[in-house]
């Protein structure tokens, strides 16, 4: 328990520190202690997951699993080298005059009060807790879309606030519903929307009212997903905010949102397992499929349209989590355990990616494709960050996106031949679309005076090593850890 | 019927219909200042409904979400709109109501579809909660509905904090309230949310000269 208390009242307080002195000169190097500080205390909780299986009593306010135990991990490593990245990027901005140093400051207590929502949100128990966590990264990261003022990046701010925050609120009534739901079977009303004690209660959960509110949360997580077509906020959330806020929004937050549906789908399915009110058993699990095949589809075609290198991978971020949610949907122990390690790759290539795009766009000084052109004639280690990242996020072996995507497709063809189809096409026109636009950026010809900018590659080296690894062999605790988080989703593992 | 009822309950029914009555209000005003003050009156509303059901039903926590409601719904949030809206020079502005039947006749079928959706839940079958559940869905829709049928900043957000009312009501009716750690957790977001939209008032008047959210259509996916 203390081990947890560490990883939540670590970032509470660099919030609190960096509103203080965020201004400074030396801000950037103290936001890199404390997430490494961060980070060592979710080592530390992670090993103590691993000796005792889980942390927390299941009437408790904060339970640890093997399902949020690793995103928890995963959280703290992507904030850890996105911090590394933000040092000298963010110093960057400040020189070039675009930031001033209150910004700075707003900038570094909003990026650990995110961080501190994103882990309050994993690690609690409660769903309302999750509900208000989620709430509380909307509130966290508005600010960073607007952080440049730029009329562009107020609308960009204000139509995230307004889409998320209507989104979130489908979402908090889905939860009321829940609550009302609960309270018919589970007596203490202080308990009843307490994740693990639902589960117990699940198959008791009214059918009907159940339907209801997954309906609800699907809408309302589903818009912080990014799921199509609640999408519009999130191209242009990550086009015009700062790029380290890209990457965490990619890499973090959408994770943490698709973590939230699940849960309440594990509570839904209970619900309608037996079968009484006449609804599919499937119910919750072919909305999913819906909503996720539609967004992998559309973002898949938009990726050809796209003009500005972060609006290009914030799509295909839509695109990749409209494919989890699909295999989430499908239910079936190998697509989950499919989906779980795609939540991981996914969160490690694509906030590499935007590490790397944040370098290329300050070469090329300008978020322009058109205008970005010979990375690697120019700066090599970008122009093959680039290169490799696109390809392992593409889908190309050995990288650990292609073993993901191949668990799912394996899966799909055991359950639903047909739909491996529109699956197989939409990866070749995600492919086609991102590799049309990264051909002529790292390879075309280098304009007369364009030079190097100072670039630490270590945080993408790392990351796309991690996600190597990850594809060509899967360390034995991760796989225990995905086995028995596949359990608690589908009822029965896959090792 | 509804005679039988204690007269606590029909006080209750008497105030959700009045919290409807200002959902139109909401709808349907013009002026910027009376847009806020009928918001004020929902909250106030809102909060004397919690305080009546939490008399009635003899639970205590609810007079705090109650207490709650009214600082932050009916007094915290419209002194700081009024406050901004001062402050803008907009006191006097006028926020016409783009086709008003077309948005009244969209507004009365939401309330009947909801009353629709409430109807066959058999657990809803004490008439109090029935008409208070679609009353509280009814003034999430029509939040939504002005969100969606205005085009200043102001208007916007004084109906998302509406739809925070209908799904505070939705709580306080359905299941007489939230854990009361989840209802400091939601005031403190609601609280936070209504200060950013504050400094949002400023950048948007600051980058477009007026709080006239139409003029943001720069971002879209079409082709240059």
């Amino acid at each position: 328990m203390n081990a947890l208390i560490l990883t939540l009242l670590i970032p509470l307080l660099s919030s609190v520190a960096m509103a203080i002195m965020g201004q400074k000169k030396t801000a950037g190097y103290l936001n890199i202690i404390l997430s490494l500080a961060q980070f060592i205390a979710t080592l530390f909780m992670t090993s103590v997951v691993f000796k005792q299986g889980h942390i927390g009593v299941s009437n408790g306010q904060f339970y640890i699993d093997s399902f949020n135990v690793y995103l928890i991990a995963l959280t703290a490593l992507v904030g850890l080298t996105t911090s590394f990245f933000s040092r000298p990027y963010m110093e960057q901005e400040r020189q070039n005059g675009r930031l001033s140093s209150a910004r700075m400051r707003l900038y570094h207590a909003s990026y650990q009060g995110f961080l501190f929502t994103m882990q309050l949100a994993l690690s609690t128990n409660n769903l309302g807790i999750l509900w208000v966590a989620l709430e509380g990264a909307t509130l966290a990261t508005v600010l960073l879309v607007s952080l440049y003022r730029t009329p562009e990046a107020i609308e960009a701010a204000w139509k995230y606030f307004i889409i998320c925050g209507v989104g979130i609120a489908q979402a908090l009534f889905g939860t009321v519903l829940i609550y009302f739901a609960a309270a018919q079977v589970i007596p203490d009303p202080e308990q009843a929307l307490l994740i693990r004690v639902l589960v117990e209660h699940a198959a008791g959960l009214h059918p009907v009212i159940m339907t209801i509110a997954f309906v609800f949360l699907l809408v309302g997580y589903g818009t912080k997903v990014g799921l199509v077509p609640m999408h519009t906020w999130l191209p242009d959330a990550h086009s015009e905010g700062p790029t380290p806020m890209s990457a965490v929004l990619s890499g973090l937050l959408l994770n943490v949102a698709l973590y939230a549906l699940v849960r309440v789908k594990i509570l839904t399915d209970g619900a309608l397992a037996n079968n009484l009110s006449g609804h599919d058993p499937h119910l919750a699990g072919y909305l999913m499929m819906g909503f996720g095949l539609l967004s992998f589809t559309v973002a898949g075609y938009m990726l050809h349209r796209q003009r500005d290198i972060k609006r290009l991978f914030s799509y295909s971020s839509i695109e990749h989590m409209g494919l989890m949610t699909f295999a989430f949907g499908l239910g079936v122990p190998l697509a989950t355990f499919g989906a779980l390690l795609h939540m991981t790759v996914h969160s490690l290539t694509k906030s590499s990616i935007f590490i790397t795009v944040g370098h290329a766009s300050h070469i090329a000084q300008t978020q322009k494709i058109d205008n970005i052109r010979g990375l690697i004639a120019t700066q090599p280690s970008v122009g093959w960050g680039l290169l490799i990242g696109t390809a392992a996020i593409a889908g190309f072996p050995p990288f650990g996106v292609f073993t993901s995507e191949f668990l799912l497709l394996s899966a799909t063809m055991q359950t639903h031949p047909w739909l491996t189809i529109p699956l197989l096409i939409g990866l070749a026109v995600a492919f086609a679309g991102l590799f049309r636009h990264l051909q002529p950026m790292v390879y075309g010809e280098k304009p007369a005076e364009q030079t190097g900018v100072q670039a630490n590659m270590w945080p993408v080296i790392i990351q796309l090593a991690l996600v190597l690894w990850l594809g060509l062999s899967i360390p034995d605790f991760l796989a225990q850890w995905f086995d028995q988080a596949t359990q608690l989703i589908t009822g029965s593992g896959l090792l | 019927m509804l005679t039988q009822l204690p007269i606590y309950q029909q006080a209750i029914l008497t105030l959700s219909a009045m919290i409807l009555f200002t959902s139109f209000a909401l709808l349907a005003q013009s002026r910027v200042v009376s847009i806020i003050h009928a918001f004020a009156w929902q909250g106030a509303m809102v909060a004397l409904t919690t305080a009546l059901v939490a008399y009635d039903t003899g639970l205590h926590h609810l007079y705090i979400s109650a207490f709650l409601t009214l600082a932050l719904k009916a007094l915290f949030i419209p002194w700081l709109l009024h406050r901004l809206v001062r402050q803008l020079g907009l006191l006097r502005e006028l926020h016409t109501v783009e086709h008003p039947v077309m948005t009244m006749m969209i507004a009365t079928s939401l309330v009947i579809f909801c009353y629709y959706v409430a109807q066959p839940i058999e657990q809803f079958s004490e008439t109090i909660t029935r008409n208070t559940i679609a009353i509280s869905m009814s003034v999430i829709l029509l939040g939504m509905l002005m969100l969606i049928s205005r085009n200043k900043a102001v208007s916007q957000v004084v109906g998302f904090m509406s739809l925070e009312n209908g799904l505070f009501f939705a709580a306080i009716s359905a299941t007489h309230g939230m854990p009361m750690v989840v209802e400091l957790g939601i005031a403190f977001d609601v609280l936070i949310a209504a200060v950013i939209f504050g400094v949002f008032f400023f950048h948007i008047r600051d980058s477009f000269d007026s709080l006239d959210v139409s003029q943001l259509h720069r971002l879209s996916e079409s082709d240059e």
